[in-house]
């Protein structure tokens, strides 16, 4: 924000940045040789739903948008900040048209004026040792950061967090800094 | 190109502009004046001012949690107020600013600081027992966005200048009437009545300036948060319980009420003119604005 905007008081809500997700399925291989993590096919996009009927009107688009490929039906759910997660499932070796699916919720909000209220998305992996590592995309950064709740306790698995920054560094813009890993617990993408 | 439903209310944008100039433009001339009618400048005491002002900028974060008694809380501490905090910085793409709670029961909140990177929000543990999750998030997307306005900058050294004239007023009062002009008594007459006039006009200036900034950050946290009507039930239940209070404490926490979400003042002869905030009405209007932008269809 420019020092005329401070000076005037009218901040812009700031532009969600959707591209850099198709860097994702590169970074899965990646993954997958260096640390041996596959995805699960399951990813979900994280936004606050406005109030009023052009919002309504939108999500139920991408709804219908998603369903008609005729594989699994998205999932809508709340979490308990009042943000809204729509799931979507692709097989685990499909990582390519998951990332599509994503997109297209993206760009379908970004469409209706709504660019603003995305959040993040998540894609979801699994370790051998059959742990759950999301890979967190941050629309207004524009980077990705690794996130790997602990199960049970709200504590996260910062080892693997760092594993993972290392190995996929090269593929993907990793968020420098490390306050802004946000703690999604209790994720839908990573259930 | 990509759509948004934001849209900048070019009039409150004119209108603090205006405000703001007025205010430059008012003391460019009185100094101006000042110095060409008394051949004087009054570097000291000026300085005074100024190194007063900043100070109270610089530490402006530990001075209102000091007036506030609030205390920082960790993430462990209150994880929802973080988890709130958290999730508007990622969607409004700035730092995360401190966390603090002041233990009263006047339901208020407010942000401080000198930078964004310097910023505590606070909340009281009244407001937190009195609204729900969504009417606390507007309440800090409000702070969030006087944070990201740098309100405390702007009202810090629109106020710094609101001292200056009044210690040039004292000083005008002191030189011109007991010194060594003497003779000159239309001068210090005419100084006088200027540095009042002055001063009258600063304070009231000081105040529109405040209005239009609450009104700029009510704008902001109702886009941040795509919720304007859980701010205006946040604004409406503590407008409510604030009546109710007796005055005491409000007086208490007056200092700061510049920054605070609602005003703490409890005086029913203080005109619109004076205040510090704008009416419910005036915020409740905006935000319904707010929301019948977000509900057009494109």
């Amino acid at each position: 924000m420019g020092f005329l905007d401070a000076l005037l008081g009218r901040s812009k809500p700031a532009n969600a940045d959707l591209d850099a997700l198709f860097a994702v399925p590169q970074a899965a291989l990646t993954l997958q040789a260096s640390i041996g993590l596959m995805p699960t096919g399951v990813g979900a996009v994280c936004y606050r739903a406005s109030e009023g009927a052009a919002f309504a009107t939108a999500q139920a688009n991408v709804q219908e948008l998603l369903d008609a490929d005729g594989g699994p039906a998205v999932e809508l759910s709340q979490d308990s900040y009042g943000f809204t997660w729509l799931v979507c499932r692709q097989p685990a070796e499909a990582l390519g048209d998951l990332v599509t699916e994503l997109h297209a919720v993206n760009q379908t909000l970004q469409d209706n004026g709504f660019g603003p209220s995305l959040l993040c998305s998540v894609v979801g992996f699994v370790s051998p040792e059959d742990t759950r590592v999301g890979l967190v995309y941050l629309y207004k950064r524009g980077t990705f950061y690794p996130f790997v709740p602990e199960p049970g306790a709200e504590r996260r698995d910062n080892a693997l967090e760092l594993q993972v920054r290392g190995a996929v560094g090269a593929d993907l813009r990793i968020e420098p800094e490390l306050n802004r890993w946000l703690a999604l617990w209790g994720t839908p993408a990573l259930a | 190109m990509a759509s948004t439903r934001f849209r900048t209310d070019r009039g409150l944008t004119a209108r603090m502009g205006l405000v703001g100039f007025l205010f430059v433009a008012l003391y460019l001339g009185f100094m101006a004046l000042l110095i060409a009618v008394l051949d004087v400048g009054a570097p000291f005491i000026v300085v005074l001012a100024l190194g007063l002002g900043w100070a109270q900028w610089y530490f402006s974060d530990k001075i209102a949690m000091k007036a506030m008694r609030a205390r920082e809380v960790t993430p462990e501490q209150a994880p929802e107020l973080h988890g709130v905090v958290d999730r508007l910085c990622a969607l409004a793409d700035m730092p995360k600013p401190r966390v603090a709670v002041a233990d009263t029961d006047i339901p208020n909140a407010f942000a401080t600081g000198r930078s964004p990177k310097h910023s505590v929000v606070c909340v009281t543990t009244g407001l937190l027992r009195r609204l729900e999750g969504d009417e606390v998030e507007g309440v800090i997307g409000h702070e969030l966005a006087h944070v990201a306005h740098r309100d405390v900058s702007v009202m810090t050294v629109a106020a710094t200048l609101g001292v200056i004239a009044g210690l040039i007023m004292r000083w005008g009062l002191f030189f011109g009437g007991g010194g060594r002009d003497r003779n000159n008594a239309p001068v210090f007459l005419a100084v006088w009545v200027a540095s009042i006039a002055v001063y009258l006009l600063s304070f009231l200036l000081v105040r529109a300036l405040s209005r239009y900034r609450e009104l700029s950050a009510d704008r902001a946290a109702a886009y941040l948060t795509s919720r304007p009507s859980a701010l205006a039930s946040a604004l409406t239940k503590i407008s409510g319980d604030m009546a109710r209070i007796p005055t005491r404490d409000l007086r208490q926490a007056e200092p700061v009420s510049a920054f605070l979400f609602a005003p703490a003042l409890n005086r029913k002869s203080l005109t619109a003119l004076f205040s510090t905030h704008p009416t419910l009405e005036q915020r409740l209007e905006q935000l319904a604005r707010v929301s019948a932008d977000l509900g057009r269809p494109v």
